[in-house]
């Protein structure tokens, strides 16, 4: 219950804030110029005599370039979303002000984290299905499996959020702000890298890429959005002429994420989560 | 007793912010709680609402261990340097605090609002905290730590921000907590303030405290001060025939011990003696006083036992 009402306090915070607000207008924005643009090229394309396959898959690589764009956008969101959660509480004095009441820290760290996913969630999947069904209405292409790519985009934005709030815990906001994009950036990097180490068969640089993406799986979830906007017939072109080079290509998936992968990442986020709580719990106010 | 602490400590690496902090504070008091910056009372504050983690010691508030749960539904607490959320409205912060609460302790709005009347802020229950002034601020900050009546109320520098006539609706406030059986434990750096609404108080300084008790054993009831020339050695002495008698270096002489219809008496021997009286204060001493002689002592104990420790350590050993 007490879950519950600092996550409704969060949510309010960030509309009230204007924080959903600017959000919102961004999206907007962005989705309307977008589709401006496929509409132009799905124009001029179709003047030109090109045929609808060639257009399909055209579309195919400006959505997955769009959603990466998104993608970004989400990660610093929920990157400065979750940074202040706790930290800022301790520097205004607010949490002292909570926390004598009769809840428990876990609480706090639970509701905030609550709260905020549930901001970062609601932001992707609009902006996401806007975006797609903005793109569809226009070109008359449809991604494949919509709801899975918009599901790994919201879950890399939750793996990223819970980052910065085991951060908030004990570093200064804008510190942890820069920490998690930073990782962020990097996670992306090693991804590029396992590819093109898969590719030239560089055993051990696929190891350690490899590693870093468990260690924070935000690329590997990123690889899931690329898989359910591509339309297969990509997958059976670049994989059938291109083999394992394909892999170097960031943003090409020849396949979702495997299960144990999907599964790490839950786990990851509980883990996380329960570090962000413990720390917390025994620190001094 | 609703604050009893025994030998509590807290050490941040090598500082010793508050040591063998021992004190006890029964219902219904009124308990100031003084001391100078860095004395250690905020952070005894923080570890008895179990906000910080005591090193060493122990201790119950309202018959619990400090820090627990079910005993923190029935405190209230006036943080010193705090902010609430500035885009809640006067009354969304009482509301927020009267959830918290929760338990079977139902808070109504009809609570919220005769709380914030209480504390002035009766005409802007609407309004965002962000438009507050520091005074009205601290207001809010009272009304949150007396919602729900709760049976100990922890204010940290609750005046701090506030006018002389914001001062008074305070102390009419704590007054009118004490009046329901509630315990009030006072951190004020305001001497005046505080010798006006204790009952009892503790000095601490470095952590420990160097004195407490009710306010008139601690300032020691009937008192005379007189300032006096031409008095000889011999008279002076004799003087002490009236009670303890203590000399400062600004002439003024100080008599313990004599009650209001014996300082007559005292102020005739003196001119009997051939004494010229310039002055003579029958009160008690002030807080104030008591205060400064207490921390100005402590400190001159100290500062003698770290060249202590200095010049004992042998020849040819690095300090």
């Amino acid at each position: 219950m007490t879950v519950v009402t600092i996550a409704r306090l969060t949510i309010a915070e960030a509309v009230r804030r204007r924080i959903v607000l600017v959000l919102i207008a961004l999206t907007l924005v962005s989705v309307a110029l977008t589709t401006l643009g496929v509409e132009r090229l799905v124009s001029l394309a179709r003047a030109d005599g090109t045929n609808d396959l060639q257009i399909q898959v055209g579309i195919s690589q400006i959505l997955i370039l769009v959603a990466f764009m998104f993608s970004f956008v989400l990660a610093m969101t929920a990157a400065f979303l979750g940074a202040p959660a706790i930290a800022a509480d301790l520097e205004s004095g607010v949490a002292a002000a909570i926390l004598v009441r009769p809840i428990r820290r876990a609480e706090l760290v639970l509701g905030r984290w609550l709260g905020l996913v549930v901001v970062v969630v609601a932001y992707a999947v609009a902006s996401g299905l806007l975006e797609i069904a903005g793109v569809g209405l226009v070109s008359g292409s449809a991604p494949p499996y919509p709801m899975l790519a918009v599901g790994y985009l919201a879950a890399q934005a939750i793996v990223l959020l819970t980052l910065a709030i085991l951060l908030s815990t004990r570093v200064p906001a804008i510190a942890s702000g820069a920490i998690c994009v930073v990782l962020f950036g990097l996670a992306w990097m090693a991804g590029v890298f396992a590819g093109i180490g898969t590719f030239l068969q560089a055993g051990p640089l696929v190891s350690v890429a490899e590693a870093s993406r468990w260690l924070l799986p935000t690329d590997g979830l990123w690889r899931g959005t690329i898989y359910g906007l591509e339309p297969p017939i990509i997958g059976a072109i670049v994989g059938g002429r291109v083999g394992p080079a394909a892999s170097a290509n960031p943003f090409f998936a020849a396949e979702p994420p495997p299960l144990p992968f999907v599964a790490w990442s839950a786990i990851w986020v509980a883990l996380v989560l329960g570090l962000a709580v413990w720390s917390f719990s025994r620190r001094d106010l | 007793m609703v604050i009893s602490t025994e030998f509590l400590a807290k050490q941040y690496g090598h500082v010793q912010a508050v040591a063998d902090l021992s004190m006890r504070v029964g219902p219904g008091e009124v308990f100031g709680f003084l001391g100078p910056n860095g004395a250690g009372k905020t952070t005894a504050v923080k570890m008895l609402l179990g906000l910080t983690r005591p090193t060493g010691g122990h201790g119950t508030v309202l018959g619990a261990p400090i820090g627990d749960r079910e005993a923190r539904r029935k405190i209230g607490y006036l943080p010193e340097l705090f902010r609430y959320q500035t885009w809640l409205t006067a009354r969304e912060v009482l509301e927020l605090h009267a959830r918290l609460i929760g338990g079977a302790s139902a808070i109504s709005r009809s609570d919220i609002d005769q709380g914030l009347d209480e504390v002035g802020l009766g005409a802007r229950t609407d309004d965002a905290v962000g438009t507050f002034s520091k005074g009205m601020q601290q207001r809010l900050g009272l009304a949150v730590a007396l919602l729900g009546n709760p049976r100990l109320v922890v204010l940290d520098e609750p005046t701090s921000a506030l006018d002389p006539s914001g001062r008074a609706d305070v102390r009419a406030l704590i007054g009118a907590v004490r009046d329901r059986g509630a315990t009030v434990f006072l951190n004020s750096h305001l001497l005046s303030e505080v010798e006006r609404v204790c009952d009892r108080i503790a000095i601490i300084d470095g952590g420990r405290v160097l004195a407490s008790g009710a306010l008139d054993e601690l300032l020691g009831a009937d008192a005379l001060r007189l300032r006096a020339t031409s008095l000889g050695a011999e008279a002076r002495s004799e003087l002490a025939r009236f009670g303890r008698v203590t000399e400062a270096a600004d002439g003024w002489l100080s008599i313990a011990g004599v009650p209001p219809d014996r300082q007559p008496d005292v102020v005739a021997f003196v001119v009997r003696r051939g004494g010229r009286v310039h002055a003579v204060d029958g009160g008690r001493r002030s807080l104030e006083d008591r205060y400064l002689e207490l921390i100005r002592a402590n400190q001159a104990d100290e500062s003698a036992a770290a060249s202590d420790a200095r010049g004992s350590t042998p020849a040819g050993e690095a300090p």
